[in-house]
C-alpha cells in the first residue's frame, strides 16, 4: 500500500516534469501547428484577404486553380527543376564522393572545395549566379564561346553560350547548372557512406575480374542505396518549396514568360503580393499532399530496390 | 584515424591515380572558379567588369567597392538586424530544444512517447504550406514588421533538433542521472549540471545549424519585414540586386562580405560541421 502511493506520487511528479520540460513544444505545435493547419483548410473554402474577414466560397478556389494558366506552368517548372536537379545532383556528387574515396592525398582540401560553395549565404550565391550567367560577360558564357571559338580554329562548327536567364529555353536550365554547384552536402553524405562498403568486396570482385565500372555498379550503389534514397526524398521535399534563388535572381517576376515562376514562388506572390490568401491557402493544401505523397510513396517502395546491408 | 593509416601506406603510381587525380583537379578548379570570378569582381573598376577577354586580376584594385557598396544600402545596419535575429534564434533553439528533448527522454512519463511522434510528424509540414495562416496569427498578435515572428519560434522548439538531441541525451548512462537524483537533485538541476555538459558536441551542431539557417532566410523576413531599416542581409543584398542588378563591383563586393563570415566559420568549425551533416543527414 505505501509503496504503491509513493510509486503513484512518483508517476504524478514524472508526469508534472514531463509536461513542463516538453511545455515550449506542446505550446509551439498548438499555435504553430495544429492551429495553422485547421485555419489553413479553412481559408482555402474562403476569399480571404488578410484585411476583411474570411468569407466562405465552397470549392470555388479549387475550381479556379485547375484553369489558372499560371498555377499549372509553375507545377510544370516545379516538376521539370525537380526532376532534373535532384538526378543530376546525385550523379554529380555520387561521383565526386566516389573519386574522393580513391584514398587520395589531399583529400581534406578537395573535400572543402566542394563542399563550400553549399554553404554561401544563399542569396548571395544568387547575385553571384545572375553575374556568372551574364549572357555576354559571364564568366559560363565566356569560356562556353572561347570553347566555340577553338572548335571553329579547329575546322569544327563553332558554337556561343546561350541566353541563359534572359532565356525561355535556358532559365531553368541555368537554375538547375546552379543546383549542381551546391552539391557539396551530398558529397559529405555520400563520403561517409562510402566508409561503410566492405572492402574485402572490392576485393573479391577485382578476383573475379571485374572492372572499376562493374564494381561500381555492384558493389558500391547497392550500399550506396540508403544514402541516395535519403538525398533523393531531401531533394524531392526540397524541389517543391524551391523559392529563394529563383525569386531573388528575377526580381520576383519569374520571368522571363513566366518560365522561372515555380510553384512557392506562385503561392507567395497570391498570398502576400495579390492578397488572394484563400486561393494560397488552396495552393499550399495542394503542395502539402504532393510532399506528403512523394515522401510516403518513396518510403513505401524504397524497399524495393533500397539495399540495408542485410538488416 | 582511418584516413591517417591509409595515407601511411605507399601507393604505385598507376593510370588510375592519374586520372583520378586530373578528374579532382580540373572539378575543384570548375567548383572553385566562381568564388575567384567573386572576389575578382569584387575589386575592379567599372571600366574593367564588361571587357572580353575578362581581367581576372583588375589594375588598379578598385578597394571603393567594398565602401560604398556597404553605405549605398545601410549593410552595417542589416548585419546588426541579422546578427540580432540569429543570435535570439540561436539561444531559443538550444534552450527550448533541449529542454523538450530532455522531457522526451530522461523523464518517464506516459504520454512522452506519444507527444514525440507527434513532433516528428510536425517535420512532415513544411513551412511554405502554413505561411499563409502563421502570417494571420502574427498578424493578430500585431507583430508584423518586427522580429518577434522571426525569434518567437525558436523558443517554442524545433522538431529536428529535438529529434537530434533527444537520441543524443538518450545515450547518456542511465545511472549518472539516476545518481543524482537518489542525491536529491531536481530534474532542472540534473539538466543543467549533467545533461547539458555531457552534450556539448550535439548542442553545438544545433547552435551552428541555427545559425547558419537564420543568415540565410530569405523567405521569413521577406514576409515579415517591411520598414527598410530593418532589413537583414539577405533582404538587403536582394533589394541591391534587383535595384542596382548592374553594379555588378559593389554587389559581389557585399555579397563576399555576406559570405566571407560563413566560410570562416566553417573553417573554425569544421568537425562539427562534418559532423553535423553527417549526423543530421544520415541518423535519421
Amino acid at each position: 500500500m505505501g509503496i504503491s502511493t509513493r510509486k503513484s506520487r512518483l508517476q504524478r511528479e514524472n508526469t508534472r516534469n514531463g509536461l513542463f520540460f516538453a511545455a515550449p513544444a506542446i505550446i509551439g505545435i498548438a499555435g504553430f501547428t495544429v492551429y495553422p493547419v485547421f485555419a489553413l483548410l479553412y481559408y482555402s473554402f474562403c476569399r480571404y484577404s488578410g484585411l476583411k474577414p474570411p468569407q466562405w466560397i465552397g470549392l470555388g478556389n479549387y475550381k479556379l486553380l485547375v484553369h489558372d494558366q499560371i498555377f499549372i506552368e509553375s507545377i510544370y517548372n516545379t516538376v521539370y527543376y525537380t526532376a532534373i536537379a535532384v538526378p543530376l545532383g546525385i550523379v554529380v556528387a555520387l561521383s565526386l564522393a566516389i573519386l574522393l574515396n580513391a584514398k587520395v592525398k589531399g583529400m581534406a582540401v578537395f573535400r572543402t572545395i566542394f563542399y563550400v560553395p553549399s554553404i554561401v549565404p544563399v542569396v548571395a550565391g544568387a547575385v553571384l549566379w545572375v553575374w556568372l550567367l551574364n549572357p555576354d560577360y559571364g564568366l559560363i558564357n565566356l569560356t562556353i564561346d572561347w570553347f566555340g571559338g577553338l572548335s571553329q580554329k579547329l575546322g569544327l562548327p563553332g558554337f556561343s553560350g546561350p541566353g541563359w536567364l534572359s532565356s525561355v529555353e535556358w532559365s531553368k536550365p541555368a537554375l538547375i547548372l546552379m543546383s549542381t554547384w551546391g552539391v557539396g552536402a551530398s558529397v559529405v553524405i555520400y563520403l561517409a557512406g562510402l566508409q561503410d562498403v566492405p572492402q574485402e568486396l572490392y576485393e573479391a570482385a577485382s578476383l573475379d575480374g571485374a572492372s572499376g565500372w562493374r564494381k561500381t555498379w555492384h558493389v558500391t550503389l547497392p550500399f550506396m542505396s540508403p544514402y541516395i534514397f535519403f538525398t533523393a526524398v531531401m531533394g524531392i521535399i526540397g524541389g517543391f518549396q524551391y523559392f529563394t534563388q529563383a525569386w531573388v535572381m528575377t526580381g520576383g517576376t519569374g520571368g522571363p514568360v513566366n518560365s522561372t515562376m515555380m510553384f512557392s514562388m506562385y503561392l507567395f506572390r497570391n498570398a502576400f503580393q495579390l492578397f488572394k490568401m484563400g486561393y494560397a491557402c488552396a495552393m499550399a493544401w495542394l503542395l502539402f499532399l504532393v510532399i506528403l505523397g512523394a515522401t510516403l510513396l518513396l518510403f513505401k517502395t524504397s524497399a524495393r530496390y533500397v539495399y540495408y546491408g542485410g538488416r | 584515424m582511418a584516413v591517417a593509416s591509409r595515407r601511411a601506406r605507399w601507393r604505385p603510381i598507376t593510370p588510375d591515380r592519374i586520372a583520378t587525380y586530373a578528374a579532382l583537379i580540373v572539378l575543384s578548379a570548375i567548383f572553385f572558379m566562381p568564388f575567384l570570378w567573386l572576389l575578382s569582381t569584387s575589386v575592379k573598376p567599372a571600366a574593367q567588369i564588361m571587357v572580353i577577354p575578362p581581367q581576372w586580376i583588375p589594375k588598379p584594385f578598385q578597394w571603393d567597392n567594398y565602401s560604398s557598396g556597404l553605405t549605398f544600402v545601410p549593410f552595417l545596419l542589416y548585419l546588426k538586424n541579422t546578427l540580432i535575429i540569429c543570435s535570439a534564434n540561436v539561444v531559443g533553439v538550444l534552450f527550448s530544444s533541449s529542454l523538450v528533448a530532455y522531457g522526451l527522454s530522461i523523464i518517464p512519463w506516459r504520454g512522452r512517447d506519444v507527444l514525440f511522434l507527434i513532433i516528428l510528424s510536425t517535420m512532415m509540414l513544411p513551412y511554405q504550406v502554413v505561411m499563409v495562416p502563421l502570417f494571420t496569427v502574427f498578424t493578430f498578435l500585431g507583430w508584423i514588421d518586427t522580429f518577434l515572428p522571426l525569434i518567437v519560434p525558436s523558443f517554442l522548439g524545433n522538431a529536428f533538433f529535438i529529434f537530434l538531441l533527444r537520441q543524443f541525451f538518450m545515450s547518456i548512462p542511465k545511472d549518472l542521472t539516476d545518481a543524482a537524483k537518489i542525491d536529491g537533485c531536481s530534474e532542472f538541476q540534473i539538466y543543467r549540471r549533467i545533461v547539458l555538459p555531457l552534450s556539448k558536441p550535439a548542442l553545438a551542431t544545433v547552435a551552428l545549424f541555427t545559425f547558419m539557417y537564420a543568415w540565410n532566410d530569405y523567405l521569413g523576413p521577406l514576409i515579415y519585414l517591411f520598414d527598410q531599416s530593418k532589413f537583414t542581409v539577405s533582404l538587403g543584398l536582394a533589394m541591391f540586386q534587383s535595384q542596382y542588378g548592374s553594379y555588378y563591383g559593389m554587389l559581389m563586393a557585399v555579397s563576399t562580405v555576406v559570405t566571407v563570415p560563413i566560410i570562416i566559420l566553417f573553417f573554425f568549425t569544421q568537425r562539427t560541421f562534418i559532423q553535423g551533416i553527417t549526423l543530421t543527414g544520415i541518423k535519421q
